[in-house]
């Protein structure tokens, strides 16, 4: 192996890696707004979405396009290449879903939801909006000292419903990654909405 | 409970300087190369692949050299080692009827397609030790002889349609892979095949062992043993179609076993499988005996001898496994060990206040030299 | 050896050189990096290519049949390496090989690649495929033939009875 093959190697593992320590801290804090510089991709796939699909899909992990994802042949076939994940059309299937249209995310019923004993297979939902702002959701629960505030554009109008309707699943239920740009978020199934 | 204790780190420092120290030996004495490794001890490389569960001649090699030639630990190495890669998915099914024939016997037949070709054997050796290895030996070149191009077909093949043999089971659903989920009973014969095919040479050879003795019995034949290379192939996700790999080396046994039939079923001739990397033909023999074994629950047979109880040999093959469990012991237990003491002394103490006599030597020994024992 | 046994999923690929380009790949994979970079030699380097992925290290799932010839089961794992090269002409070609040879599953796709190219084709067969497949047969026969040495040629005592 050369030095120069060495590094693209090298650079490759810790890309993966940087995306793998975002999405942590977004997990271990929900709501709270991370970093990842993410890594160029076909549109509309964003960079944030590019490195966490890189980083998270093989051919074990089905994933899962909305229509909009679905309708730009460059992202299946980028998605194929980087990682080899198998594309369904049915999104219970799905080990990853990507929603390039927030506003007509799905109902989180139609995904995998995990049973009592397999909680991990469920699925999750990349979600990219415009940014994280606008109307305020207040969330509480692991990972949350007090209270927190979280804000995310555009989304569906019932999504605190979702939200709540989600987390009595617990511990089934999906979780959701919300990416703006370069910048990620979670909601884990574990989140609370406090009532207003 | 567990205490951590500090301490030792300097110790374990110099302990490694010191087992590297050792493993090189006798400075003067010429360093082994992989190289040499992976031709002169070609068998004992084949072993740590297959139970390693690893196909790479030049890492198991490399895992021989720094076990310094303990086949567990080296195994231990390569099965560590393949966590830190990624898998980019699984191969087609290898043709093992499409081999390209190293050494093919059968004990069944003695006029097969293809022949009876012995290949490199020990078989038909006197093992008496040969001391002009002990220097430089200068080996001719072996012979050759014309080849023709008869197919080496299998005595399953020969027998099949005669109804005289079982046939193939079809394919049917997932492929089990126990690396991905965790082994549960009863187990299906995909993952039966999977957890033998990495086991470990001594405990399947002990259990096949077994079988023939009485534990067991079904009346095995060596229908057939192939060693060769065959075409490995694989769907390419990113090219969009299959891909060819390269060649692995793979022994495979056939078992030929009797079954004496049940009210449905004539009788007829049952077959267990083997398979291993590289030339491994006592581990494929072994595992196809155990194979034939683990089915007699299937084929309607009294299933009483350790060989035949699933739970028991698959959660007892695995040497990596074992070894860690068995070897965990030697790590300080102290804490453990101190709340072992304190109990025994109170229920002695009871036992002589019940008590009138005291046996002899108990009294003068010290909870100390019995721990020390 | 023919390439034999494809999977069901390349019916997909409705190209009739396949066939012609799998048994290219198969000589690449069983060959070494300096046997490959020596034919390469010969066809020229006036190809702009780029890495559409650098060369990983990875596993595949070795397969084998219950019986011989019966459901698929998991044997164990093997090393291998991949890489792909796209031309500057679009061609993407793939090396995929058994082993850690990065270099070599680099230098598979870029033959692979240029393969694709019609201009290309018949001196990369001619150059890097045929000497390969050459030398690969005769290691091949050699093997074959030390093997067919060991062939036991049965005869059969004549015993028992007097002939009359």
């Amino acid at each position: 192996m050369s030095a120069q093959d060495h590094d693209v190697v090298q650079s490759a593992a810790f890309a993966s890696q940087s995306a793998f320590r975002a999405l942590m801290d977004a997990m271990a804090r929900p709501g709270e707004v991370n970093i990842l510089e993410g890594t160029g991709a076909p549109a509309p796939m964003a960079p944030a979405t590019a490195a966490l699909v890189r980083s998270l899909a093989d051919y074990e992990t089905p994933i899962w396009l909305d229509a909009t994802f679905a309708a730009a042949p460059a992202v299946t076939e980028w998605i194929r290449f980087h990682t080899g994940a198998p594309i369904v059309t049915a999104p219970g299937d799905a080990a990853f879903a990507l929603i390039a249209d927030p506003r007509a995310l799905p109902d989180f019923t139609a995904f995998a939801q995990g049973s009592e004993e397999y909680p991990d297979r469920s699925t999750t939902a990349i979600i990219q909006i415009e940014r994280f702002a606008g109307p305020a959701l207040v969330l509480k629960g692991p990972g949350i000292k007090t209270i927190l505030a979280f804000a995310a554009e555009p989304l569906p109008d019932d999504f605190s419903r979702r939200l709540r309707d989600n987390r009595e699943l617990f511990p089934r239920g999906i979780d959701l990654v919300f990416v703006a740009g370069r910048q990620i978020a979670a909601l884990p199934r574990s989140v609370r909405v406090v009532e207003n | 409970m567990y205490v951590t204790v500090k301490g030792g780190e300097r110790a374990i420092d110099n302990a490694h300087a010191l087992l590297a120290d050792k493993r090189r030996g006798d400075r003067d004495v010429a360093e082994l190369s992989l190289a040499q490794i992976d031709n002169q001890l070609a068998l004992g490389v084949d072993r740590v692949m297959s139970e390693g569960s690893l196909y790479d001649r030049e890492l198991a090699a490399l895992a021989l050299k720094q076990a310094r030639g303990d086949m567990v630990e080296a195994i231990f190495l390569l099965r560590a080692y393949r966590t830190t890669l990624p898998r980019f998915g699984a191969s087609a099914p290898v043709e093992t009827g499409a081999m390209d024939i190293r050494r093919r016997i059968s004990a069944t037949f003695k006029d097969l397609p293809g022949g009876q070709v012995l290949g490199p054997t020990f078989d038909y050796t006197h093992r008496l030790l040969d001391h002009t290895l002990t220097e430089q030996s200068d080996v001719p070149a072996a012979a050759t002889a014309p080849t023709d191009e008869t197919a080496f077909r299998s005595v399953a093949d020969l027998l099949a349609g005669s109804g005289l043999i079982e046939g193939d089971a079809e394919p049917a659903g997932e492929v089990g892979d126990l690396t991905r989920e965790p082994l549960s009973f009863p187990a299906g014969r995909d993952l039966r095949l999977q957890n033998l095919a990495r086991g470990d040479e001594g405990f399947l050879l002990a259990l096949a062992y077994s079988t023939q003795r009485g534990f067991g019995r079904n009346h095995p034949f060596a229908g057939e043993i192939r060693y060769g290379e065959v075409e490995v192939e694989f769907f390419a996700e990113d090219a969009g179609f299959t891909v060819p790999l390269g060649t692995v080396a793979i022994t495979e046994c056939q078992m030929v076993n009797q079954f004496t039939g049940t009210a449905t079923q004539a009788p007829r001739f049952t077959r267990g499988y083997g398979i291993a990397f590289g030339q491994s033909e006592r581990k494929s023999m072994a595992m196809a005996l155990v194979d034939r074994a683990l089915r007699a629950r299937e084929l309607g047979e009294e299933a009483g001898s350790p060989a035949q109880d699933e739970e028991f040999v698959l959660s007892h093959s695995d040497n990596v496994q074992a070894t860690g469990f068995v070897e965990h012991l030697k790590l300080p237990h102290y804490v453990d060990f101190q709340a072992e003491l304190g109990l025994l002394r109170q229920l002695q103490a009871e036992f002589f206040e019940r008590g009138t006599e005291t046996p002899e030597g108990s009294s003068k020994e010290t909870p100390m030299q019995d721990a020390a024992e | 050896m023919s390439v034999t046994n494809s999977h069901n999923r390349d019916a997909n690929v409705a190209d009739a050189t396949l066939p012609q380009r799998r048994a290219a790949m198969a000589v690449l994979a069983k060959a070494t990096a300096a046997d490959i970079a020596r034919g390469l030699s010969h066809v020229g380097s006036d190809v702009a290519f780029t890495d559409a992925r650098p060369a990983e290290i990875g596993l595949v799932m070795l397969r084998g049949r219950i019986g011989g010839g019966g459901a698929p089961f998991n044997i164990g794992e093997t090393t291998v390496t991949r890489a792909a090269v796209r031309l500057a002409s679009g061609e993407t070609g793939f090396g995929y090989v058994l082993g850690r040879d990065r270099e070599k599953a680099r230098l598979a796709a870029l033959c692979d690649a240029l393969w694709q190219i019609d201009a290309k084709r018949q001196p990369v067969e001619d150059h890097i495929i045929a000497p390969l497949r050459q030398q690969q047969r005769e290691r091949r026969a050699l093997a074959r033939a030390q093997t067919a040495a060991t062939r036991v040629d049965f005869f059969t005592l004549v015993r028992g009875e007097d002939e009359r």
